[in-house]
């Protein structure tokens, strides 16, 4: 076990955890944050993507030994960040939601699709979102979620 | 014969003798300078080509191949079969936002998760595509003709190409590919790292030649 130092959301966090843990799962059970979800453990389903150092990024494959100094952002901290308030404003607004269970990890991928592409086309949206699976189908809402958010930052 | 006979052939054979001496020990000492001589000589073609056909033995192995595809896509595993996850291969050859590779890839192996990282992981430029379009790997002559083609190469003379083959992190990679999801360990392309930059040290000491036929 080796004592890690995170940044999540801003706050310094210390945890034990052994080097090969998934990030996901030092949030989820050591730091109770659980708006993280767990969907597939092998970075194919994008339901536990978070972001590090401004990348979304799927914490069940990445080691905490490998975070080092890069700071973490969750579906529990996007929505200080104003392009993470306008994708949730829209996510309500388009009522995208269905279960919810992937929403946490489409919304996370949607920021960041957005930080680097404001006005993305119907191309960029289907590239950037396509690993993000949702069970429930709602990605057609989903799409025009991410315009609605696009428009709204313009 | 006289004795004064005798005592002259007996002086021309031990001069015969003397120089049969001499002739034997310069021609080993001069046949010794010769092969010292060789062995500092550049490569000669065929010994580029032939060092040539064990760089291409590595470059086409699926640890180095598998990011340097013609299509919109990386690969993966042994069987070269397309990135799962509708990974695509974006403008700069590192995914696209929200599915960047640095999504899951990280600079170093994770071996607890099987998800395979190096510092800058990225697809390979498409002018340094080492497949056709349906994934059929190129031959040595021609991926030898796009390695040497400075236009498509980033610019690499063979300096530069044996240095690549020397540090970059991707290519180290390929020597210590960690373990998949299943813990099975990765294979190995055909040569070690260090026989892979003997091997490219002689083919560019011997002028970088191309096998002629496709």
């Amino acid at each position: 076990m080796e004592t890690y130092k995170l940044t999540v959301n801003g706050q310094q966090k210390e945890v034990t955890a052994d080097p090969g843990t998934p990030l996901l799962w030092v949030l989820r059970e050591d730091l109770k944050m659980t708006g993280t979800k767990y969907g597939c453990g092998i970075a194919a389903c994008g339901a536990c993507t978070v972001h590090l150092a401004g990348v979304a990024t799927r914490s069940c494959v990445v080691p905490v030994s490998l975070i080092g100094d890069r700071p973490v952002v969750t579906i529990e901290g996007i929505g200080q960040d104003p392009v993470g308030r306008a994708v949730q404003d829209a996510w309500v607004s388009e009522d995208v939601v269905q279960c919810g269970y992937c929403q946490s990890g489409q919304i996370m991928a949607a920021v960041a699709l957005l930080k680097k592409t404001p006005k993305p086309s119907v191309t960029n949206i289907e590239q950037s979102m396509g690993g993000n699976i949702c069970r429930c189908g709602t990605y057609v809402r989903i799409r025009e979620a991410i315009a609605a958010a696009s428009q709204q930052l313009k | 014969m006289t004795s004064s006979h005798r005592a002259i052939v007996r002086l021309f054979l031990a001069l015969l003798i003397n120089c049969a001496v001499w002739l034997t020990a310069t021609t080993r000492a001069s046949g010794q300078a010769t092969t010292g001589k060789d062995a500092a000589a550049p490569a000669t073609r065929e010994a580029g080509l032939a060092a040539w056909q064990q760089v291409y033995s590595v470059l086409t192995h699926p640890r180095c191949i598998n990011c340097h595809t013609a299509t919109d896509y990386p690969q993966q595993g042994d069987d070269r079969h397309r990135h799962l996850f509708n990974v695509v291969r974006g403008p700069g050859g590192k995914g696209v936002p929200a599915l960047n590779c640095a999504t899951c890839h990280q600079a170093a192996n994770a071996d607890s998760t099987g998800v395979p990282g190096a510092e800058n992981w990225h697809l390979a430029p498409l002018s340094m595509r080492w497949q056709d379009m349906n994934d059929k790997i190129l031959s040595s002559a021609e991926i030898c003709k796009s390695l040497t083609d400075r236009s498509k190469n980033d610019n690499m003379d063979g300096t530069a190409l044996l240095k690549h083959h020397q540090t970059e992190p991707l290519v180290h990679w390929a020597f210590a590919p960690g373990r998949g999801r299943d813990g099975t360990a990765r294979s190995l392309p055909p040569l070690s790292h260090d026989q892979l930059v003997a091997a490219t040290r002689t083919w560019v000491e011997a002028g970088m030649p191309c096998p002629q036929n496709p």
